[in-house]
């Protein structure tokens, strides 16, 4: 799959040519470092591996600043893997840029790490619809799950039963979004809808494969 | 939000249209597609709000087409905006007008701004 990873840097909204204004994403997109090239004959399946931002020596293991250090640059924030990479061919240390991998009309994934929402119900959470209705008497049960098991059968809650908890925060794969505008000058690249994460969170952009 | 400013210099064409106001009466002329075929419409009324900042602000005018009240939203920015017209200038004590939507009639109308400091 061929990627990049960036930075989403926030919201907009712009015309296109027919008038119809689009919201969208706008991602500082690379550019990437190779740091490492994996092949059929040594590692067992063809990937490239792209560094993106820079990060500080002294929060860096020593082990991962030697390995920046073989692919000639400083170290990286973000470290991902690309498995069948075939756009562009790149040797250890090769800058990948936007311009290369992706075009106007793309389909892309935008994985990234979700907002945070701490700890919600199930009607957020699992999108349940509350139990029964605002007026006739009843109160304070709109938003409850109901029934979590029956009484003397089984006698227990069965395992994986949707409760309330820990809501966002997680790893999030949005599918196909199109590309709207790359701006190779600063490195952007404008995507329509919206995109997992906060606003300077990485994010990691796979372009589909046609097939 | 640098790079996003950069986007709309090199995105949204700049716009120059006459001031305006909440309160004030304004004709739009914008074009609508038609199939094929492309022509110009006007839309007159009351701003009724003007809301957002820089290249996503928008402005609300609000008319009477057959005693139905109308709303339409453009974008300052919008592509399909051929002008705009100030035909009256209107003293309004709001700059959220949605009280009108509640009025009808003779209460609805919008007290003419007479005297206009030269800007």
């Amino acid at each position: 799959m061929n990627g990049l990873i960036g930075k989403k840097v926030g919201m907009t909204s712009i015309f296109d040519k027919n008038g119809r204004n689009i919201a969208c994403t706008v991602i500082e997109a690379g550019p990437c470092v190779v740091t490492q090239v994996k092949t059929e004959e040594t590692d067992g399946y063809d990937a490239l591996q792209l560094g993106f931002g820079e990060a500080k020596a002294k929060n860096t293991p020593k082990p991962l600043q030697g390995h920046f250090k073989q692919a000639g640059t400083g170290p990286k924030k973000k470290v991902v893997e690309f498995r069948d990479f075939n756009a562009v061919e790149k040797a250890l240390g090769d800058i990948v840029k936007v311009e290369e991998i992706f075009a106007e009309g793309d389909i892309v994934h935008a994985v990234g790490n979700s907002k945070g929402k701490g700890f919600q119900g199930v009607v957020k959470r699992h999108g349940f619809s509350g139990v029964g209705m605002q007026t006739h008497g009843q109160h304070n049960r709109g938003r409850a799950p109901g029934s979590i098991g029956a009484s003397s059968y089984p006698s227990k809650v069965f395992k994986g039963m949707r409760m309330g908890g820990r809501d966002g925060g997680g790893r999030t794969k949005v599918k196909n979004l199109r590309v709207v505008k790359v701006l190779p000058e600063r490195n952007l690249i404008l995507v329509k809808g919206a995109v997992p994460g906060h606003t300077g969170s990485i994010v990691i952009l796979e372009k589909k494969p046609t097939i | 939000m640098d790079a996003i400013k950069y986007v709309h210099e090199q995105l949204t064409p700049k716009r120059e249209y006459p001031r305006f106001r909440p309160g004030d009466n304004i004709v739009v002329k914008y074009k609508i597609v038609e199939g094929d075929k492309e022509r110009e419409q006007a839309f007159r009324g009351d701003v009724i709000q003007i809301s957002g900042e820089g290249p996503t602000k928008t402005f609300t005018i609000r008319k009477i087409s057959n005693g139905v009240g109308v709303e339409r939203i453009f974008p300052f920015a919008s592509p399909i905006i051929v002008s705009i017209e100030v035909t009256k200038r209107g003293k309004v004590r709001q700059s959220r007008l949605f009280y009108l939507r509640g009025l009808v009639g003779k209460k609805a109308r919008i007290k003419e701004r007479k005297f206009i400091k030269e800007s």
